[in-house]
């Protein structure tokens, strides 16, 4: 298994990487379009602004590649907001993998960033979504997300509701944080290892 | 549901976790990474540790212990003390932390929670507020250096005053240490909480007083924090995390199992 996490000098590379790694995974973090293009899997992590992380993507000129890839690719937080069309925070063009739009979240007055451990519901049957309940916790740190559409493998409520988790082909997104969902989150990041498309 | 936090804090110095009480009188009470990682199993939903040491002494400390805690935990935890820049910030993050707090720098140079908020967003940015009511003035005072009782001294700040600035130039989330409190374990201070509930936009959580399995009922109930961080009780073995969330699940209170 060749896993590639994507370089995008965001924050959380260094957690995403130690959590593959307690699932037997020696991730390499490259931003070397090479490397990714002949990974077998490939995840863009991220925490920050939309609008610096996709600069940074442009600046390591790998927005083709990204878009080109075949093979399965997961985004996590800010790099799942980054697979869809647009992100409102700094109205940035995104990937366009998934034609979904991010925008800030409605929380019907509570308390923003959403942040803190949450249920999903609506759980599709995706194989990333295996073994997931309604009483599974999981956590979220954000203030922007994706609205439910057809591409929501799972929701989340807070004020309302919004996509947990999106996928549309090869591709596929959490908004929250796997790598710091303990057990919960494993299961997604385990699941990842063993999508088969 | 959004679930109510249960935070226990681990003060760090040289490397290893301490309790004082009242910011005094340090004991060694383990490793960090161990502690972390019984934390972490235990059910905490997430992890504070304070480098009490940092701010006070103006060394530049070693942070390595981030980086083999992001190692081991797989649940979110937050790095304090002695950030001073987003330089600073940046490493910490880097290594794994998922957040970082700002004590006694952000007194000293409010414009870093601006810079810290513009490199790495609000949700990463959480400040942290010694807050100590004055009997004679009748008024919560903000105080700084508390790592350090020599050096521990009053701000120009009044606490309301502070988390309004704070707010406005862009933390992402409150840690408030009501000082009275800390580590007496009579209970948080609820009417202090409560007044900056009214104005804290963002998470708030409440720090210092917690000594009973009912403490953390009244905060949730009464000051509606998101959450509830605690150090001694849960180091000594007073409060076992299973059994407190479990009596605050029967309580109704929001709580991930």
């Amino acid at each position: 298994m060749k896993l590639v996490i994507v370089d995008t000098g965001c924050a959380n590379i260094s957690s995403v990487y130690f959590a593959f790694k307690r699932l037997g995974v020696e991730a390499s973090i490259s931003r070397d379009a090479k490397a990714i293009k002949s990974a077998d899997k490939v995840l863009l992590p991220g925490v920050g602004t939309a609008h610096n992380a996709m600069a940074q993507l442009q600046q390591a000129e790998l927005i083709g590649t990204l878009q080109q890839l075949q093979q399965p690719l997961l985004g996590i937080c800010l790099g799942m907001q980054l697979l869809t069309a647009h992100s409102m925070e700094g109205d940035v063009a995104c990937l366009n993998l998934i034609p979904s739009e991010v925008l800030p979240m409605q929380s019907a007055g509570l308390r923003l960033p959403h942040m803190g451990w949450n249920t999903l519901h609506r759980i599709s049957s995706h194989p990333l979504l295996r073994g997931f309940s309604d009483t599974d916790y999981v956590y979220f740190v954000h203030s922007f997300a994706v609205a439910p559409d057809q591409y929501s493998l799972a929701q989340c409520h807070y004020g309302n509701d919004f996509a947990a988790v999106i996928g549309k082909d090869n591709v596929a997104g959490a908004q929250f944080h796997p790598e710091r969902s303990g057990k919960t989150g494993a299961r997604l990041l385990q699941n990842f290892l063993e999508w088969q498309l | 549901m959004l679930a109510k936090r249960l935070i226990p804090c681990l003060d760090v110095r040289d490397g290893k976790v301490v309790k004082g009480v009242q910011f005094r009188n340090h004991e060694v009470i383990g490793d960090i990474v161990p502690l972390a990682q019984r934390y972490a199993q235990a059910g905490a939903d997430e992890l504070v540790f304070y480098d009490i040491t940092a701010s006070s002494d103006g060394r530049v400390v070693d942070k390595s212990w981030v980086r083999r805690i992001a190692e081991v935990i797989d649940i979110p935890f937050c790095v304090a003390g002695g950030i001073k820049s987003v330089a600073d910030a940046g490493k910490i993050l880097e290594m794994g932390a998922d957040k970082i707090s700002v004590n006694s720098p952000a007194l000293a140079r409010p414009e870093l929670i601006n810079e810290l908020n513009h490199s790495f967003g609000q949700q990463c940015v959480v400040i942290g507020i010694d807050s100590f009511f004055d009997v004679a003035s009748g008024q919560y005072q903000v105080y700084q250096f508390t790592g350090d009782e020599s050096r521990t001294q009053k701000t120009r700040w009044l606490t309301r005053d502070w988390v309004s600035e704070v707010l406005s130039r862009g933390a992402g989330e409150i840690v408030l240490n009501c000082m009275n409190q800390d580590g007496v374990r009579q209970g948080y201070d609820i009417a202090q909480l409560k007044s900056i509930r009214d104005i804290c936009t963002v998470p708030l959580i409440a720090s210092g007083g917690a000594g009973t399995m009912q403490h953390f009922t009244e905060v949730f109930d009464k000051a509606d924090v998101d959450g509830a961080l605690a150090a001694s009780v849960f180091h000594k073995g007073i409060i076992e995390i299973a059994e407190l969330k479990a009596k605050l699940i029967a309580e109704g209170i929001s709580i991930r199992p």
